[in-house]
C-alpha cells in the first residue's frame, strides 16, 4: 500500500478547515484511507539516524497516509484534497478538458520503429501556463516518484519525464540508439556522458541503480530528442539537464514511455489531471500528437470519460441497503463518479472520469456507493445459507491423533516447512538428489532453500534449541512434508507425516517403540505380519548402525524409525 | 538412642527464661553444641513446623573475613614489604628486582609509598634501591586485627583499602534468634507424615499426631504431554467454523501454480505481489505441468480484454507467467480451486467453506513477520449475498473469538470488491487494530469459473498467529513458531478459551 506524506498545515489549508488528528483519522477511515503516522521530518531523521542528526530539520507536522494500491488519483496532496472535498460535498468534481491546438501549432512526438524491441510505447501532453510554488513543485516531483514506485512497477512498465517546454523545440522524436551513440548532460550533472558512461556513473547511485537493469543488456537504448538534437531523456533512467523544470517553468512537456500502453495512458492522465489545477485555465491540458512508426497518429492525453449504467436495485441488493435511486446517484457523485437517475428511476448513469482508472466493473461502482453510504451504517444480517459442515478426513484424523499423542506424554512441536538443503540431506547423511525435494528459486537465506521432505530435522532442531530443559524431551509433530510428484497438476504434493522423538541420556528405544504401538492401537492396526504392522531391522543413514527399523503396515513400508 | 539435634536445642532453650529477655543465637548454640550451623538451622525449621514450640526470628549480620590472599599476607607479610626486605642494600637492576618475591604486586605499592627509588640513569640499565631504612607492614597489622576479631577497630578507610585489594571479604551471616514458644516443651512427639494402611487397619490413626500439610507450597507437576499453543488456537478456530456450519476445504498443497494463486483470482501479472521480492518461486518443479485449458482461456480473456461486464486490465496475458510454480502466498488459491470445483457441479448448491493452513511469503523477517504463517479463511457462496451478510457473518465469527467491538474500513484487494478491512478495538492498546481482511469476490473471478451470475461469494481471512499472540501475550512471533521456541512456554500455555 503506497504511503503519501503531506504537510498537515498545507492539507488543512487546502481543505479549508482544520481537524484534530483524531477527527482526520476518522475521516480517512471512512474514506478507505489510513492515517498511518503523525510525524515530522525531524522525527523521521532522528528515528532513522539518531537524535543528533535531526538537528536543524523541520518540525512541521507531516501526515503519512496509506492509500489503496489502485487509487493513483490519491497519491498527492492535490488528489487527496480533491477526493475528500468532493466526498464532503464542499466542491464539485472538476471536469478535465483536453485542448487541441490549431493545426500545425501543437506539439508532436514521433515514435520510430527502433523502439519496438526495447520500449515501444510513448504518450505525451503539455501543461500550459502553469504556476509552480515550492510546495506545488515538490508535490509534482513526489507524485512522479509515487507513480514510478507503484503503477509503473519501478519504471519497468512506465517511466515519466517532465521538461521545460520553453527550453526545447518540437517536434520530438522517441527513438532507440546504440548506447555509444547517445551522449548528453544528464540531470544535475556538470558534463556530458555517453550512455555506457552514465550506466557506470549510476551503478553506485542509491536511487537510479535499481533501474539500470531495465535496459542495460539491450542493444539499443531508448532516447527522446527535440528537433535540434537536444536530449530530453533516456527513459527509464534519466532526463537531460537541458530541459529540467524549475519553479519558474511555465510550460511543461510531460512524456510517458513504457512497455504497457494501458498503464502509460493512466499515468499521463493522472499527472495532468492532478496538476492542471495550477494552469492559467485550471483543469485544461494541451494535447500532443503522437505519430506511431506505422504513420498513424493519436492524440494524448486520452482524458476519456466513460459512461456506465447500473440499476439502483442492483446496488441495493449487493449491499443490503434500500436507498432511493436519487440518493444512490448522490452517493456515487460524492465518490467522484458523477451520476444521475435516468429512465424513470430504473437506472443510474454514472460517468467514470479519467482519474478513476480503478473502476473497471459495476462492482467497483457498488463499492463506491457503499463507501459513501458508510460501511458501518450498513445493517448486519446473517445469511440464510443452510449448510451441513464437514471436516476434511485427513485433518479430522490429525486432530484426534494429536490429542492422544499428548495424552501419551509427548509434547507437540511446530516447526517450519521450509529449511536448508543441508537440513534434509547432508545432515541426515543422504544426498539432496535422492530426496525428491521441491527447490525454491529465490531464497533470501539458506533457511528457505527447500520445502522439508521429512519432519525429523525440525524436531531435532527443536531439541537442540531446548537443551536447557529437564530431560527427557518427548516431542511429536503431525504436519505436511512436500515432494515432487509429476502426476500432480503442479508437479508436487504434500504428505501428512507423524514424527516423534525421545531425547534422554539413555536411548530408550522401547519408549518410542511403545509410542508406535500406542499409535497403532489408536488406529486399530494390530501387531501382526499378515493384517497389521511389524517392524523390521534396516539401516538408515541418519540412524545408528543396527538401531533402525522400518515399519510395515499390511506389507507397505511406511518409514524408518529408531 | 542419642537425642536428636532438635531435642538438644530444646534442652538448651529450656534453661533460658521465657519472654523477650531470654533466647539463643543459633550461631552460638551451634558452636556450643559442636554442630555445623546449617544442621542447627535444619532443626529450627523442623521445630517451627510443629507450631508454637519455639519462636525463631531471622537475623542477618555482616562480618569481615580474610580472603585466601589475605591469609597469605598475614602469614608472610604484604608484597610491598616482602619486596623491600629482599632487596639488597646495594640495590638491583630493575629487571632482577622484578623477579623478587612480591615484586609483581608490591613494586608499584612500594614506589607509591616512596620506599624504593628507581635510578633510570644507572650504568647497566635502570636500577632499584631502598629509599628508606626500614618499613612498617601496616597491611599485615590491619589483617591481624581483623583476624583477632577486632575489625570494627580498623578505620573504615583502611578496611575499604584492604577490601579493594581483595584481602578482606565482607560476609553476610544469616542466623536465628530462638525463643521459647507458647507451646514450649522439651518432649517433642514425632509427627506422622502419611496415613498408612496399617494405621487404618489398627485404628492407630485416631491417637497419632499428623504433621500438617504445607498448603502454601505448589504441588508436584504431573508428567504429561502438551499441545502447541498455536495449534490449540487452530483447533478452536476449526471448532468455531464447524459450529457455524462451514465445511473444510482441502489445502494440502503448499506448491501452487501462479495460475491458481494469482491469475484465477484476477490478480494481474504485473501485480507487485507477483514480484520475486514477495513470493517464493520454485526452481524445481519450476512450472506446473497441467492447467485447466478451457477455464484458463476465459481467465486470459478477462485479464487481457475484459468481459462479464468488465473492462479487464488490458495487457498481454502470458501463459508462461501462469505456469510459474510458487509456494502459495495465501490459501485463497485453495478457495479458488474449491469454487471452480463447485462451478463444475451440474447444479449450483450454496456452500460455506473454511480452511486454516500454512502460506509463504518471501518477506523480510521481524518480530511480527515470518516467511511462513497460517492463514484462516472463510468463504460463503450463495445467491443474493450482500455486504451486510458479510458483515453479519464476520460479527458472529469474531464474537466467537471473543472480539465484539468491530468496525469496517474500505480497502483494496485485487480479487474482492467491495473489500473491507476488519478492525477491532483493543482495550489494552486503547486503539483500533486490524484483525482481518474481507470482501465480496469480483465477478471477473467467479464468472469465468462458470458460477451462475446471481451467485455472490463473500470471504474473509486473517492470520492464525496474530490472535494467538494477543491471546497468549507473545510479542515476538519467533517465540511462538519454529524450532527456536522455548518448550517451557509450550508446557505452561493455558487452555485456549477464546470467548472468555
Amino acid at each position: 500500500m503506497p504511503t503519501v506524506s503531506v504537510r498537515r498545515e498545507l492539507l488543512f489549508q487546502a481543505l479549508g478547515r482544520s481537524y484534530t488528528d483524531e477527527e482526520f483519522d476518522e475521516l480517512c477511515f471512512e474514506f478507505g484511507l489510513e492515517l498511518d503516522d503523525v510525524t515530522s521530518e525531524k522525527d523521521i531523521i532522528s528515528k532513522e539516524k539518531g537524535e543528533g542528526k535531526a538537528e536543524g530539520a523541520s518540525d512541521t507536522v507531516l501526515y503519512k497516509i496509506d492509500v489503496p494500491a489502485n487509487r493513483y488519483d490519491l497519491l498527492c496532496l492535490e488528489g487527496l484534497v480533491r477526493g475528500l472535498q468532493v466526498f464532503k460535498e464542499r466542491i464539485n468534481l472538476p471536469r478535465y478538458e483536453k485542448i487541441i491546438p490549431a493545426k500545425g501549432e501543437g506539439q508532436k512526438l514521433i515514435i520510430t520503429e527502433e523502439t519496438a524491441k526495447v520500449r515501444p510505447h510513448a504518450v505525451a501532453a503539455v501543461l500550459r501556463n502553469i504556476t509552480f510554488t515550492k510546495e506545488r513543485y515538490d508535490s509534482f516531483i513526489d507524485l512522479q516518484e509515487k507513480l514510478h514506485q507503484n503503477i509503473c512497477r519501478r519504471r519497468a512498465l512506465v517511466a515519466i519525464g517532465t521538461h521545460d517546454l520553453d527550453t526545447i523545440a518540437g517536434p520530438f522524436t522517441f527513438t532507440a540508439k546504440a548506447p555509444s551513440e547517445i551522449k548528453f548532460k544528464p540531470l544535475n550533472q556538470s558534463q556530458e556522458y555517453t550512455a555506457p558512461q552514465m550506466m557506470d556513473l549510476y551503478r553506485t547511485d542509491s536511487h537510479l541503480r535499481h533501474y539500470l537493469h531495465l535496459i542495460e543488456n539491450k542493444p539499443l537504448y531508448p532516447v527522446i530528442y527535440d528537433s535540434n538534437g537536444v536530449v530530453l531523456s533516456m527513459p527509464p533512467i534519466i532526463n537531460g539537464d537541458h530541459s529540467k523544470i524549475n519553479l519558474n517553468t511555465r510550460n511543461v512537456f510531460v512524456e510517458c514511455t513504457g512497455t504497457d500502453m494501458t498503464k502509460a495512458k493512466i499515468v499521463l492522465d493522472t499527472i495532468v489531471t492532478m496538476f492542471s489545477e495550477y494552469c492559467e485555465k485550471p483543469f485544461t491540458v494541451e494535447a500532443v500528437e503522437v505519430i506511431l512508426p506505422n504513420g498513424k497518429t493519436h492524440i494524448y492525453p486520452e482524458l476519456a470519460y466513460r459512461k456506465e449504467k447500473v440499476k439502483p436495485e442492483h446496488i441495493n441488493k449487493k449491499l443490503g441497503i434500500s436507498e432511493t435511486p436519487s440518493s444512490l446517484a448522490k452517493l456515487l457523485t460524492r465518490m467522484c463518479l458523477k451520476s444521475h437517475v435516468i429512465g424513470n428511476g430504473n437506472n443510474i448513469e454514472i460517468e467514470i472520469p479519467p482519474t478513476r482508472a480503478d473502476i473497471i466493473h459495476a462492482c467497483d461502482i457498488v463499492e463506491d456507493a457503499a463507501i459513501a453510504y458508510g460501511y458501518n451504517n450498513i445493517q448486519m444480517t446473517i445469511p440464510k445459507t443452510y449448510t451441513i459442515a464437514n471436516q476434511l478426513p485427513l485433518n479430522k484424523l490429525t486432530e484426534l491423533l494429536r490429542l492422544d499423542l499428548a495424552a501419551a506424554g509427548f509434547t507437540e512441536a511446530l516447526t517450519f516447512a521450509l529449511c536448508s538443503q543441508e537440513d534434509i540431506a547432508d545432515k541426515l547423511g543422504t544426498d539432496i538428489s535422492s530426496t525428491k525435494a521441491v527447490h525454491i528459486a529465490n531464497p533470501k537465506t539458506a533457511e528457505f532453500q527447500v520445502a522439508r521432505t521429512t519432519l525429523l530435522p525440525g524436531l531435532l532442531k527443536t531439541i537442540a534449541a531446548n537443551r536447557k530443559m529437564p530431560l527427557p524431551l518427548k516431542l511429536f509433530e503431525i504436519s505436511d512434508i512436500v515432494v515432487k510428484d509429476p502426476s500432480k497438476d503442479v508437479g508436487a504434493r504434500n504428505y501428512r507425516h507423524l514424527c516423534a522423538v525421545y531425547y534422554n541420556k539413555s536411548p530408550g528405544f522401547e519408549i518410542i517403540h511403545g509410542l508406535l504401538d500406542r499409535v497403532m492401537q489408536l488406529l486399530e492396526v494390530p501387531p501382526s505380519e499378515e493384517n497389521g504392522y511389524v517392524i523390521k531391522a534396516t539401516e538408515g543413514s541418519a540412524f545408528f548402525p543396527g538401531r533402525c527399523a522400518e515399519i510395515f503396515a499390511k506389507e507397505i513400508n511406511i518409514e524408518p524409525f529408531l | 538412642m542419642s537425642p536428636s539435634v532438635a531435642e538438644l536445642l530444646l534442652q538448651r532453650l529450656e534453661r533460658e527464661p521465657p519472654g523477650p529477655g531470654g533466647g539463643l543465637c543459633s550461631l552460638e548454640a551451634a558452636a556450643a553444641l559442636g554442630l555445623d550451623h546449617q544442621t542447627l538451622v535444619g532443626a529450627v525449621k523442623s521445630l517451627q513446623a510443629l507450631g508454637e514450640v519455639i519462636e525463631a526470628e531471622a537475623r542477618a549480620a555482616t562480618r569481615w573475613e580474610l580472603s585466601e590472599e589475605g591469609a597469605e599476607v598475614l602469614r608472610a607479610g604484604s608484597p610491598e614489604v616482602r619486596l623491600f626486605r629482599s632487596l639488597p642494600p646495594e640495590g638491583l637492576p630493575h629487571s632482577d628486582a622484578m623477579k623478587l618475591p612480591g615484586a609483581q604486586v608490591g613494586f608499584s605499592k612500594a614506589m607509591a609509598n616512596k620506599w624504593l627509588r628507581l635510578d633510570k640513569a644507572a650504568p647497566g640499565g635502570p636500577r632499584v634501591f631502598r629509599a628508606v631504612e626500614a618499613v612498617q607492614d601496616a597491611v599485615q597489622d590491619g589483617l591481624r586485627r581483623v583476624q583477632e576479631g577486632d575489625a570494627a577497630a580498623l578505620p573504615e578507610r583502611e578496611r575499604n583499602e584492604l577490601k579493594r585489594r581483595k584481602l578482606l571479604l565482607e560476609v553476610t551471616l544469616k542466623s536465628y534468634w530462638i525463643r521459647k514458644g507458647r507451646a514450649f516443651s522439651t518432649a517433642v512427639a514425632r509427627q506422622e507424615t502419611d496415613l498408612t494402611p496399617e494405621m487404618i487397619a489398627t485404628g492407630s490413626w485416631r491417637q497419632l499426631p499428623f504433621k500438617p500439610y504445607n498448603f502454601s507450597a505448589l504441588g508436584l507437576p504431573p508428567s504429561c504431554g502438551h499441545l502447541h499453543p498455536l495449534l490449540k488456537v487452530r483447533s478452536q478456530l476449526r471448532q468455531i467454523f464447524l459450529e457455524m456450519g462451514f465445511t473444510e476445504m482441502p489445502t494440502d498443497n503448499f506448491v501452487e501454480s501462479s495460475f491458481w494463486n494469482f491469475d484465477a483470482l484476477f490478480q494481474p501479472q504485473q501485480h507487485p505481489a507477483r514480484d520475486q521480492h514477495d513470493t517464493f518461486f520454485l526452481q524445481d518443479p519450476a512450472e506446473a505441468p497441467e492447467l485447466p485449458a478451457s477455464y484458463m482461456a476465459k481467465v486470459k480473456k478477462v485479464h487481457s480484454q475484459g468481459g462479464y461486464g468488465s473492462q479487464g486490465y488490458k495487457y498481454e496475458w502470458k501463459v508462461e507467467e501462469a505456469r510459474k510454480n510458487l509456494l502459495r502466498t495465501h490459501t485463497t488459491s485453495a478457495s479458488a480451486r474449491a469454487l471452480y470445483h463447485l462451478a463444475c457441479q451440474e447444479k449450483f448448491t450454496p456452500v460455506k467453506y473454511f480452511s486454516i493452513d500454512r502460506v509463504f511469503r518471501n518477506e523480510s523477517l521481524d518480530a511480527t513477520h515470518l516467511a511462513e504463517f497460517h492463514q484462516v479463511e472463510g468463504v460463503v457462496a450463495d445467491r443474493g449475498l450482500t455486504l451486510g451478510h458479510l458483515m453479519g457473518t464476520l460479527r458472529e465469527f469474531f464474537t466467537k473469538l471473543g472480539i465484539t467491538k468491530l468496525r469496517f474500513k474500505p480497502a483494496y484487494n485485487p480479487y474482492t470488491e467491495p473489500s473491507m478491512e476488519v478492525f477491532s478495538y483493543h482495550e489494552g492498546l486503547k486503539k483500533w487494530v486490524e484483525v482481518g481482511n474481507s470482501g465480496v469476490f469480483r465477478p471477473e473471478l467467479l464468472l469465468p469459473m462458470g458460477l451462475p451470475e446471481n451467485v455472490s461469494v463473500i470471504a474473509w481471512g486473517l492470520s492464525l498467529e496474530r490472535p494467538t499472540m494477543i491471546k497468549y501475550g507473545i510479542n515476538n512471533i519467533r517465540e511462538l513458531v519454529g524450532h527456536r521456541v522455548n518448550l517451557q512456554m509450550v508446557y505452561d500455555s493455558p487452555l485456549c478459551r477464546l470467548d472468555t
